[in-house]
């Protein structure tokens, strides 16, 4: 009581220093994760949050993403460009035929100049505005692609260095920058890359937000682009702001300083239900897997102790420690993805049947199976590391399997990844915990089963080799019908499950809250958003 | 003092190299990867190795210090890996938002310290003494991010009086010293002050009480002077000691505190750290321990002029 009143009392005599006003209508103010504003020169940095809000409220790609829905996969669509085909002769050149009326902020047109122009950025380091640091944002998510010829105004050649017909999907990472735009900074500037820094602090894109304010490490304010090609968007204007502790952008919600935070606090949860904000969450193409290692010797080599430990985890139960914020993993996607494929083994918990594998394979009470996992304490995307890996561990020990785990620093055990478990790096460990985006082929199984991808290549730690799976792959990317493209990674996607070659344990739902002011909101299955859609009422 | 002051400026260009070398080496002794600054984790090792040539960090340790020194003597702190932004502007902006915090925590905690500890002091022994050494150990030993958590969770959260967070509802950038502004800098500055308050207080505290058994106290109040008169006596023998302790706690608020700073997300030299250690974007990691090690090296130069300024005895030379 003596507590209420004094808060009371304080509620009543400091009037004049409420907090600040309620936002103007149509404003949203958005807290991220991010510790700094995402580049917003075109590529952004920052992982897919960059992407999520400087990318693509700024910017557009050749493609797309879907993120109209909550209930359906997203899947790639039609952005600055229409339509699209391959060379019946020559499977290394696209044809790209592009909308005819769209404008950069600055209103400059778009046209097949722009593409070619864009394509140099990251690929040809004789261009004038070459940026090596765009390089490692882009090219890395567009391997094979190479370079790009103008056909006339409104169609673009893409050449790429092997036939490849997950181009299109790559393609949503490059977004179009406005060269005309960058040509007037760069008159201003002693250099190119002064040149790019004048561009992000005040950058021309075609997307349906165009920059009003900048502030460097603190904000970065944007207003709807009313000459949008597509559909405008709804609110007037948004505003980013990087608050990169949890329980920071929890405060900033409760005390209306944000409408909208990503990823709260988990154990703010039900405060912030009982403060009646809504929180939101769906299913991402994420995968928190432990992924094992095939070298020789190895126990993960058998099939049957890596469909063991499939087995033996209760997935149901780690949500329920997750306060149901992950979705149990039953392969890299989820069924109902068109890449799933149906694959004859299902991942499930059947504890009897993992005993029975294990002692197929050689294990029980008289021969335990110790294996070592090397792990991270926390990191971008590895959800809560510590406590679940401690649940799968006495979930292990169940079954007869002893779990140990080497604990890494984050940016350590990333740097390990691409060294491959026969590195000393490894420490000798079975398997690496290192989650992963798998919104496009490549970066969901390509390059994890593809021999070619085996380390220090790409992510291939675990040195997976199979003239099958490598057919398959290659198989996958001469498909250049999307369904059949489609129906050749289901095929990979099965075996992979089939034979499986991670233990796949969850996916991160992305959850965020935000006030019951902000209406329209839809959260796709994506790891993006569509910020055109919501508004404040 | 001239030649003191000179022989104190020379010193420092070695403890400036010092510095220098052990923020970089340090640095890059830490774990992690500082291209994962520019590249993503999962791109192609052809990718990393271009980029890692582009940037020189495939150059051998000591030719990457050489090469960053050559530009720090000439001013440049080079430019982040993150952004690609000059080093200095981003800490030019955050130094004046650490500055900003630094002074109002500052006055707040030593103000009280001051109070508290010459109360303490004065009447040693007494409910007023006690009372101050509890607040002063209280300051000292509670967690400044835990308090400013509750902080934030009473007074924004609940009461929704004050800002949770940031530097002014337009960012720093626009910065006026109204209220609209000045709110923001409450609950940081109180969380900042706690510390320095309990260690002036304990400080001011045990000088004081020295002081007040020194016999010329117990000669000026046999020659009449009384409460004011004494004290200003004691006052002015206690600065030298006290200004010493404070010199030594503003360097403190001045480096900036990555856990307050992170808590209130307020965008100074402690928020620039905190994202420079997350992402390893080394030259702002490096520019930034730098700058502020040579900001301490020179505040503790200015309180030994300013100490040897008040206190005459204090012999330099």
């Amino acid at each position: 009581m003596l507590r209420r009143l004094l808060l009371a009392a304080c509620a009543a005599a400091l009037p004049t220093i409420s907090a600040a006003p309620a936002a103007a209508q149509g404003t949203l103010r958005i807290g991220m994760t991010a510790a700094d504003i995402p580049l917003t020169h075109g590529q952004p940095d920052q992982g897919f949050e960059g992407n999520r809000f400087t990318g693509i409220p700024l910017y557009d790609g050749l493609t797309q993403w879907d993120l109209s829905s909550a209930e359906r996969p997203s899947v790639v669509l039609p952005a600055l460009a229409t339509e699209w085909s391959v060379d019946a002769n020559d499977r290394t050149r696209w044809t790209f035929r592009l909308r005819r009326d769209v404008r950069f902020h600055d209103g400059s047109p778009f046209n097949a100049e722009a593409v070619v122009w864009n394509v140099r950025k990251v690929l040809d380091r004789e261009a004038a505005h070459f940026d090596p640091r765009q390089v490692g944002l882009t090219a890395s998510r567009m391997p094979t692609l190479r370079r790009a010829e103008v056909i006339d105004e409104f169609t673009v050649a893409l050449i790429t260095s092997e036939p490849d017909s997950l181009l299109p999907i790559n393609l949503t990472n490059l977004f179009m920058a406005s060269p005309t735009h960058w040509a007037a900074m760069r008159a201003a500037q002693p250099s190119a890359e002064a040149a790019w820094n004048a561009f992000a602090a005040n950058p021309s894109g075609t997307g349906p937000f165009r920059v009003t304010r900048f502030v460097p490490r603190e904000r970065l304010e944007m207003a709807r682009n009313d000459n949008y090609w597509g559909t405008k968007a709804k609110l007037d204007r948004v505003i980013l702001l990087p608050i990169p502790e949890a329980n920071a952008r929890t405060a900033a919600l409760l005390s209306n300083q944000v409408d909208w935070i990503e990823a709260p606090a988990p154990d703010s949860v039900p405060q912030m239900r009982s403060r009646n904000m809504v929180i939101t969450q769906n299913l991402q193409p994420h995968v928190w897997p432990w992924q094992p290692c095939f070298t020789a010797g190895n126990p993960m080599t058998d099939v049957r102790v890596r469909r063991a430990l499939n087995l033996a985890i209760d997935r149901e139960g780690l949500r329920t420690l997750l306060g149901g914020f992950m979705v149990p993993a039953q392969g890299t996607v989820a069924p109902g993805h068109p890449w799933w494929g149906n694959p004859s083994f299902q991942i499930r918990t059947d504890r009897a049947e993992a005993r029975r594998l294990l002692a197929e394979a050689g294990y029980g009470p008289q021969r335990p199976l110790t294996l070592k996992v090397q792990i991270s304490a926390s990191g971008s995307g590895q959800m809560q590391p510590l406590p679940m890996n401690e649940f799968l561990q006495q979930d292990l020990r169940q079954v007869g399997i002893n779990i140990e785990f080497d604990v890494v620093e984050w940016n350590t055990l990333f740097a390990n990844w691409r060294n491959g478990c026969a590195h000393a790096s490894a420490r000798g460990a079975h398997m690496t915990n290192v989650s992963f985006a798998a919104m496009d082929p490549f970066f969901a199984m390509v390059r994890f089963w593809d021999s070619k991808m085996a380390a220090p290549v790409s992510n291939n730690w675990g040195g997976f080799n199979s003239p099958r799976f490598d057919a398959m792959v290659a198989e996958a990317r001469n498909s250049f019908e999307p369904a059949a493209r489609d129906a050749a990674l289901a095929r990979l996607h099965a075996a992979g499950v089939e034979e499986a070659l991670f233990i796949w344990i969850a996916h991160d739902v992305s959850p965020r809250a935000m006030n019951p002011r902000v209406r329209g909101y839809v959260q796709p299955q994506s790891w993006f958003v569509d910020l055109r859609l919501p508004f404040i009422q | 003092m001239l030649f003191y002051l000179i022989r104190r400026l020379i010193y420092a260009v070695p403890i400036a190299l010092a510095v220098g070398f052990v923020c970089f080496m340090l640095v890059q002794i830490a774990p992690g990867d500082p291209i994962n600054a520019i590249v993503p984790p999962d791109a192609p090792q052809d990718v990393v190795d271009q980029v890692r040539r582009d940037y020189g960090l495939d150059k051998p340790l000591p030719v990457q210090f050489g090469i960053w020194l050559l530009k720090v003597v000439q001013g440049d702190l080079g430019r982040s890996l993150a952004t690609g932004r000059p080093v200095w502007s981003d800490l030019q902006s955050a130094i004046g938002n650490t500055l900003t915090l630094a002074a109002s925590a500052s006055l707040l905690g030593f103000m009280l310290g001051c109070v508290l500890g010459g109360l303490a002091g004065t009447f040693r022994g007494s409910i007023l003494d006690r009372a101050a050494v509890t607040i002063a150990v209280a300051g000292v030993s509670v967690p400044h991010y835990w308090l400013g958590m509750v902080l934030v969770v009473i007074f924004s959260v609940q009461l929704n009086m004050l800002p949770a967070m940031g530097a002014g509802p337009g960012g720093s950038a626009d910065w006026a010293w109204d209220w609209e502004h000045m709110q923001h800098l409450v609950l940081p500055s109180i969380t900042l002050a706690v510390i320095p308050m309990g260690i002036v207080t304990r400080t001011v505290r045990g000088i004081v009480a020295e002081i007040m058994n020194q016999e010329f106290v117990v000669a000026l109040r046999g020659k009449g002077l009384t409460g004011w008169g004494v004290f200003l006596h004691v006052v002015k023998n206690a600065a030298p000691n006290v200004l010493a302790v404070l010199g030594l706690q503003l360097g403190y608020l001045m480096g900036g505190s990555i856990l307050v700073e992170t808590v209130f997300s307020w965008p100074g030299t402690g928020l620039l750290l905190n994202s420079a250690i997350f992402q390893r974007d080394l030259p702002v990691l490096q520019g930034t321990i730098l700058v502020l090690s040579l900001f301490f090296v020179a505040l503790n130069l200015l309180v030994d002029l300013v100490q040897t300024a008040l206190d005459p005895r204090i012999k330099r030379a």
